[in-house]
């Protein structure tokens, strides 16, 4: 029991020292936020937001709600523009291009930046077609091709083996946790290089919650990862970076553990204890 | 392994672009076809009708002469229509809307009403002229009388009546019947004081278009064998009468071309009627909408 | 102060306790319920009405017609003195050439319309389209007719040599711009009714607005636009005016929809603008013609209602 325990934390333990050497210098960055800004009409948004995103890494953003941080997300494949009154200025470079500039198409952008959204939100259509969608409209029309696809798509998502036998069953037919999984198995089926994920458990119950929490950290080897969430204790769980926002600014942005043990800002450490929010 | 080859994604990319945009252009390109579509009748009647259209139009009888037909006959007739098929159909309509949305409990009785008025809704209105035709004019002995075709044309309306009156009656919120109920009133008490008046706007805007729909119909009228050429204005409730869309129909049907004209005249006013009706309406729906 | 405030409350629980009027609300009550279900009851006896009235009176006309004649005839024509035929199919032929040429132009164009207003529209576009439509919805059938005969006739015999004065073709395309509103705005209901959720998943998968409307957004409104082009189907066979003015009265068994046809609804109309008798073949035969109408328009709105309940989507 005793050594179990302490077995236990001294893997933590080298997770954390062994991380931190090669972060910032070896990492390549993914996204380069530069002052940007944003307005709903005339409420201000997002004010001077910068931030720098790194490759292979789980990035978290929390904070307390209307904070911005799920619209900071949206913008970063440029979902927010969905609402008309939207107005931004700065840059958001991703891989160097900067995605705010018009001629920067959504369409491609949002090839490479997958997204997962709040609620399981599949198409009323079989699973094999929810998954097949993003190939097919990128013009893959080849069965075979295909079937590899939502196979590897469907086991990176781990849940090929809770569907295998039943990829022509209408993807509502599945339980909250699992359709929450086809969706991020949908995402993958474009190979991105980035997924969004806006609170993906918040509608799941703790069991599919530890599930999703479980994958993503299998997912961060191939992809980089972007997460909002409110839930604190999962931000610390499994993200390498945190960013806090706080009505619409960055308050600090560092890695997990500084955030979670040492912050240095008074509102961190504020909401973090549990004192607002 | 990728299976996604980015060289092929993005040059497909410019194509669905561009196709997006095509299909954008194609798609409102077929919304304005209805637009256009109402503006070129609109114009076209204008155009016909605006020389005939003047006081002695609307003052004289129907004659067999173009430039002597008037539309006293048919105007007037068609108000005493509507004073039979505006209380008839809005108090049969309302009391079924009643009965539906607060007695009716969850039985095949009650489905089968709802379903009926559904389908009601869907039967071709020279239908509901061959049911006048038997029932009102012949087996009731109304003959070819004001009230005869009211019947009628209430029970054509009625379902629309009652559609739009249960879904006023819908948006009143139950925590207002619950407060009347709450001070020991009765159900009818409630429903009379409390939910009829905060549904009436939206009762009187359904019924004020289901009574434009009314007027201008013509297939059950014909059907009932409602008189065209009428040198005399009704005095009571048998007496016969003419209508707009059917003296508007005898015109068009005339193969002399000045009656052309004159049709379209007397499409004016019919549409000019309409146009008084729903901006009445429309001015209800505005001034009472979202209150709660 | 207290004993004041207590006399008054007790006042008035007094006036209503006393109250002559607990009798009459009582009967009221009862009343009312009873009163509003027989006005529920009329919408009923409406339909059985109509049912009744053209079985009972079609019964007679097959006294006098064998209903084989009536069903498989390919002549109708009741007016020749001597032998008069009366055999539905030119009739339905009529109607059916007509409702067709109106599906061929509304369906394209109410959908296109409606995937305009629900996927690509803004808000305002929206508020001022869809009152117009509203209006072209609203206009009598009567002026439909009027413009199909007066307008659409003389412009398609511009373009179309051969075509008569009187043609399924003019009153086809009118009917079509008269049950397009209709299609238009169930179908717009149809397709708004499907989440954004859905279309925020695929376009986050990098999905044009076109793809997000084909692929995603129509299948899962199919059934709500299938039921209304059924009902708009529906409406087009029951369409009266139109093609009684613009459609002619000559009722044919072939393909051609340049030459003068009659519909059901239309030989209804000649038969009760003429001087055919009460009790004559003729008049019994309008019954039996109504008939037909009323179960093809009966059949179509049974399948709109079974599309739309039965394979309703559910998010």
């Amino acid at each position: 029991m005793v050594i179990d325990f302490k077995e236990e934390k001294s893997v933590v333990k080298t997770i954390h020292t062994g991380a931190k050497p090669s972060i910032d210098v070896a990492k390549k960055v993914v996204y380069d936020t530069r002052n940007l800004n944003l307005w709903y009409g005339d409420h201000h948004g997002l004010k001077d937001v910068n931030l720098s995103i790194y490759e292979n890494e789980v990035t978290a953003i929390i904070g307390p709600s209307g904070c911005g941080k799920s619209t900071y997300l949206k913008t970063l494949n440029r979902m927010v523009e969905l609402v008309p009154i939207v107005r931004t200025s700065g840059e958001i470079l991703y891989r160097e291009r900067n995605i705010l500039d018009k001629n920067y198409t959504v369409e491609e952008l949002r090839t490479h930046v997958g997204m997962v959204f709040q609620k399981p939100n599949p198409f009323p259509k079989s699973i094999y077609d929810n998954i097949a969608y993003g190939p097919r409209i990128h013009g893959i029309k080849n069965k075979k091709i295909l079937d590899e696809i939502v196979e590897k798509s469907l086991r990176g998502a781990a849940i090929w083996d809770e569907v295998k036998d039943r990829l022509n069953q209408n993807a509502y037919g599945l339980s909250g946790g699992q359709q929450q999984r086809i969706c991020i198995a949908r995402c993958l089926a474009i190979e991105p290089d980035v997924i969004l994920m806006d609170e993906p458990t918040s509608a799941l119950d703790p069991i599919s919650t530890l599930k999703v929490e479980e994958l993503v950290q299998e997912l961060k080897k191939d992809y980089s990862i972007i997460i909002v969430t409110h839930n604190m204790q999962q931000a610390a769980r499994i993200s390498d970076r945190t960013a806090f926002f706080l009505s619409g600014e960055v308050i600090e942005y560092d890695k997990t553990d500084v955030i979670f043990q040492t912050p240095a800002d008074q509102r961190t450490e504020d909401y973090i204890s549990g004192r607002f929010g | 392994m990728r299976y996604m080859d980015d060289s092929v994604v993005m040059k497909r990319m410019t194509k669905r672009i561009t196709f997006n945009k095509v299909w954008k252009t194609l798609f409102f390109l077929a919304t304005t076809f209805a637009l256009v579509m109402l503006a070129i009748l609109l114009y076209r009647i204008v155009t016909q009708g605006i020389d005939y259209l003047n006081f002695d139009f609307l003052t004289n009888f129907a004659s067999r002469f173009a430039d002597k037909a008037g539309i006293k006959a048919a105007l007037v007739g068609s108000l005493w229509l509507m004073g039979v098929v505006a209380p008839v159909s809005i108090i049969l309509g309302v009391g079924t809307a009643i009965y539906l949305e607060e007695y009716a409990k969850k039985n095949r009785l009650n489905d089968f009403i709802r379903m009926n008025i559904s389908n009601l809704a869907g039967v071709p209105s020279i239908v509901f002229g061959l049911l006048g035709l038997t029932i009102f004019v012949r087996m009731m002995e109304l003959g070819k009388s004001i009230l005869a075709a009211g019947f009628t044309m209430s029970l054509l309306i009625l379902p629309v009546i009652i559609v739009a009156a249960q879904e006023a009656i819908r948006a009143v919120p139950s925590e207002q019947r619950e407060a009347s109920y709450g001070m020991g009133a009765t159900k009818w008490q409630t429903i009379l004081r409390v939910v009829l008046p905060a549904a009436i706007p939206g009762i009187l805007t359904g019924s004020i278009l289901a009574l434009s729909r009314a007027i201008g119909e013509t297939a059950p009228l014909v059907v009932i064998g409602i008189p065209v050429i009428l040198q005399f204005l009704p005095d009571n409730l048998l007496s016969q009468f003419t209508a707009l869309p059917m003296q508007i129909y005898d015109w068009a049907k005339r193969p002399q071309e000045a009656f052309q004209y004159v049709a379209a005249a007397g499409i004016l006013v019919l549409m000019t009627v309409l146009l008084l009706m729903n901006s009445i309406a429309i001015f209800i729906r505005n001034k009472f909408q979202k209150r709660y | 102060m207290v004993s004041q405030k207590e006399n008054k409350t007790t006042s008035v629980q007094q006036l209503i306790a006393n109250s002559r009027n607990q009798k009459t609300k009582k009967i009221v009550e009862k009343a009312m319920p009873a009163l509003l279900f027989s006005a529920a009851l009329i919408s009923i006896l409406t339909t059985f009405g109509i049912v009744f009235t053209l079985i009972f009176e079609t019964f007679e006309f097959f006294k006098r017609v064998s209903i084989t004649d009536f069903l498989f005839g390919t002549q109708w024509l009741p007016f020749s003195g001597k032998e008069p035929l009366f055999g539905i199919l030119p009739l339905i032929a009529g109607t059916l050439k007509v409702t067709l040429i109106a599906v061929v132009v509304a369906v394209p164009f109410g959908i296109a319309s409606a995937i305009y207003l629900s996927e690509y529209a803004n808000e305002k576009t929206r508020r001022t389209v869809k009152p117009i439509l509203e209006v072209l919805a609203g206009v009598p059938t009567i002026v439909y007719g009027f413009f199909a005969l007066t307008f659409v006739t003389p412009m398609l015999q511009q373009i179309i040599p051969g075509l008569k004065l009187f043609n399924a073709l003019s009153p086809g395309i009118v009917v079509g711009i008269m049950i397009l509103p209709m299609i238009t705005s169930l179908s717009e209901d149809a397709m708004s009714s499907v989440p954004n959720s859905m279309r925020e998943g695929a376009l986050a998968l990098g999905a044009t607005k076109f793809e997000v409307a084909i692929k995603v957004v129509l299948p899962a409104a199919l059934s709500g636009i299938i039921a209304s082009v059924v009902l708009a189907i529906s409406r087009a066979i029951g369409e009266t005016m139109i093609v009684s003015l613009a459609g002619g009265s000559t009722p044919k068994f072939d393909l051609d929809v340049t030459d003068s046809i009659q519909t059901m609804t239309a030989y209804i109309v000649q038969v009760s603008t003429g001087d055919a008798g009460y009790g004559t073949t003729i008049y019994y035969s309008i019954y039996s013609v109504g008939f037909t109408l009323f179960i093809f328009t009966l059949v179509m709105n049974l399948l709109a209602h079974y599309i739309s309940k039965r394979f309703r989507e559910v998010y």
